[in-house]
């Protein structure tokens, strides 16, 4: 993995140009790049600018509340978090087998989610990018802009997402936030009436979902070059596969390879995920950047995700889907799998796959069952991974005897792709903007990159920082409401209480 | 002669998230189809749906989320004196939500806990870069910071809820919300 630049010699002989926020992804994220007077490009960072603390905050409470609570980190992957607590607690709680009704449940719950995620990033967020092109107009670059030119697009897009959210809201009870996973199992199975209302439109979901991977391969066919060698780089990648080895998003082994495809490890028992992943921190980001211990730090970054998925596995466990990954794989020579672009065609397959999948499972009479929880030897920890819509997702919990959470450990999807999403904005700023004069549409070609991984930014704050002034909250009647300064040695502190201004 | 009448202005509404999950604005995108149909009728300014970066004059401003850094004091104090109505959709922007479940721990020991002692961690430090915006010791509600016109509660609030809302507003009608709509979980 390079580190060029990331950190430019003499920063302070730079100009600074910053994207605040970026947008058209989920959280809060900035890009800043440093150039000299030539517009040569010596520094781009992108940073994740916000902290939540979830992992401190969780501890001390009883932890069936954990799914529920966890799952606010994100509003667009709810779900993901929702299962990945309740898988850790399944474990924490012995359970090794879930009910065949459960297990059913909660795929079709992450089968809808992976549907709507990934329809809400194509048709809502990216599109207009592929649609318009990279430095459009502005004004235009957006959803609004696509229902303008593209109706009938925008409309397939809505109504995908639109199913996906009320698969969610059958099995889990609500379209953001539900509560239908809980450890051991789950509260509610499929109403045979809601199981009719979306066998009706299923099929539909199922043609639309083949029409939208037909429709970004034909933006590759018709921009190859561009597209093939946009952000490109080489990279490693890791994902959960099922036993044989082909995709499974919601359980299996891990499964790694690095930049030369050589496998690095393969159904691993992701409940010893630290022995092979471990943690960087540095000075500019809240969000972590994770590494394959047995390459370390510098060379042992990765990227996960759609693309990560559909070329690490060796099949799709549903025809069309498995049909569609074969042409990609094929495709020109094979060159589209290393493609930062190539998230885009994988992640369509995916939705396709995902949308097969609620087709088998609303013919599976299991998922109207009475059959819903399951019991086991109680232990202390419990770590429970699942394949989210961005990628491999893990979370890590202890409960002491008092059944209250006394240490949380989460690695989120988009923090595996830290490092990735870096170096794709780095090769983008070395390609399309050193030397030129700075323009919006330019500048939109670095939030082009980080689209592709559709990153979730908001899942991916963990923690506090620290920034060299001092804030002072006014309220609306002169009040000083907070505070906040830094000491000698980098740290909050709270300057006073509350007291009011002269 | 008459002329034909000029097509109705339409609203310009811009929309953030601070310190929120993005849930709200999901929600928001949950009224599904009726979106094609409110884009007849209002307009977005600065959104994470547009790549429009700053706040300009708009009729309303939806503010997702509660006050965690320097920065969304900032944005949101942007969005103030640009909206002539201020909406603090859901938990969070009305109460600061579960983000102000870390009030009551010391934020030097979070950093601490997450940088320093954390078992997985390579080389250690805690971010301090000038880029980064300055976290508050506490998560705060929007109306602390800025006078908010309504306040639609719910974590998040239905897209039912977020539509009669609007639409109230978009009719010059005072927003009601009718049984049902009104929820907090």
């Amino acid at each position: 993995m390079s580190f060029e630049l990331e950190t430019a010699i003499s920063p302070d002989k730079l100009r600074r140009v910053a994207i605040d926020p970026v947008s058209r992804v989920e959280g809060h994220g900035k890009v800043t790049i440093l150039l000299d007077d030539d517009n040569k490009v010596h520094q781009v960072r992108l940073h994740i600018v916000e902290f939540r603390g979830f992992e401190k905050f969780i501890q001390g409470r009883p932890y069936w509340e954990v799914p529920v609570m966890v799952q606010r980190l994100c509003g667009i992957c709810p779900v993901s978090h929702h299962l990945a607590a309740s898988k850790a607690l399944d474990m924490m709680m012995g359970v090794k087998q879930l009910t065949p009704t459960a297990e059913k449940v909660r795929r079709l719950m992450h089968y809808g989610q992976i549907l709507q995620s990934h329809a809400l990033h194509f048709f809502h967020l990216a599109s207009p990018d592929l649609l318009f092109g990279f430095g459009s107009d502005v004004a235009a670059r957006n959803v609004v802009g696509v229902i303008g030119a593209h109706p009938e697009i925008a409309k397939k897009g809505v109504l995908l997402r639109k199913f996906g959210q009320e698969i969610i809201r059958m099995t889990a009870g609500k379209r953001v936030h539900g509560t239908g996973s809980v450890p051991g199992g789950v509260n509610k199975s499929l109403a045979p009436d809601d199981r009719a209302e979306l066998l009706k439109d299923i099929y539909q979901m199922v043609a639309w979902s083949r029409e939208a991977v037909g429709m970004i391969r034909n933006l590759f066919e018709q921009n190859l070059a561009e597209y093939n060698e946009f952000g490109r780089f080489p990279s490693a990648g890791m994902c959960m596969v099922r036993a044989d080895g082909a995709m499974d998003l919601y359980h299996g082994g891990l499964r790694a390879r690095d930049i030369d495809g050589n496998t690095l490890f393969d159904h691993f028992n992701y409940g010893r995920y630290w022995e092979v992943i471990e943690e960087d921190v540095k000075p500019w980001s809240y969000m972590k950047f994770p590494f394959f211990k047995s390459l370390g730090p510098d060379d042992g970054s990765y990227r996960v995700g759609p693309l990560s998925r559909v070329t690490l596995c060796d099949s799709i466990p549903t025809p069309l889907a498995d049909k569609e990954r074969e042409e990609f794989m094929a495709f020109d020579g094979g060159s589209v799998t290393g493609a930062t672009l190539g998230y885009h065609w994988a992640r369509m397959i995916e939705m396709l796959h995902a949308a097969e999948s609620i087709k088998d499972l609303l013919h599976d009479d299991d998922i109207s069952g009475h059959d819903l929880m399951a019991t086991g030897q109680r232990q202390e920890r419990g770590v429970g991974v699942i394949e989210a819509p961005r990628g491999t997702l893990i979370h890590h919990y202890r409960v002491d005897e008092n059944d209250l959470v006394i240490r949380a450990n989460l690695i989120v999807s988009t923090t595996h792709n830290n490092h990735a999403m870096n170096t794709a904005v780095r090769e983008v700023a070395k390609k399309y903007l050193n030397g030129r004069e700075i323009t919006e549409g330019l500048l939109n070609h670095i939030e082009v990159a980080i689209r592709a991984f559709d990153p979730c930014l908001s899942c991916a704050t963990h923690a506090l920082g620290q920034m060299p002034l001092e804030v002072a909250i006014v309220g609306a009647d002169g009040t000083v409401i907070d505070e906040a300064t830094r000491d000698h040695r980098g740290l909050t502190h709270e300057i006073s209480g509350i007291r009011s201004i002269p | 002669m008459n002329a034909p009448m000029p097509p109705p202005k339409k609203l310009r509404v811009a929309t953030t998230s601070l310190a929120g999950c993005f849930g709200c604005h999901m929600s928001f995108l949950d009224i599904d189809e009726r979106l094609l149909k409110l884009l007849d009728l209002i307009e977005f300014d600065r959104s994470p749906i547009t790549d429009i970066k700053h706040c300009g004059p708009c009729d309303l401003g939806i503010i997702e989320g509660g006050i965690c850094n320097a920065e969304n004091v900032h944005v949101l104090r942007e969005f103030r004196k640009n909206c002539k109505i201020i909406l603090a959709l859901g938990a969070c922007a009305i109460n600061g939500g579960l983000p102000a479940q870390r009030n009551h721990l010391d934020l030097r020991d979070v950093l601490e806990e997450v940088y320093q002692t954390e078992h997985l961690l390579g080389r250690g430090g805690i971010p301090n870069d000038p880029e980064l915006p300055l976290p508050l010791n506490k998560v705060h509600p929007i109306h602390e910071v800025v006078k908010v016109d309504y306040f639609l509660p719910g974590c998040p609030p239905s897209a039912d809820a977020i539509w009669k809302l609007l639409t109230d507003l978009l009719a010059g009608r005072t927003p009601t919300l009718g049984h049902g709509l009104l929820h907090y979980d």
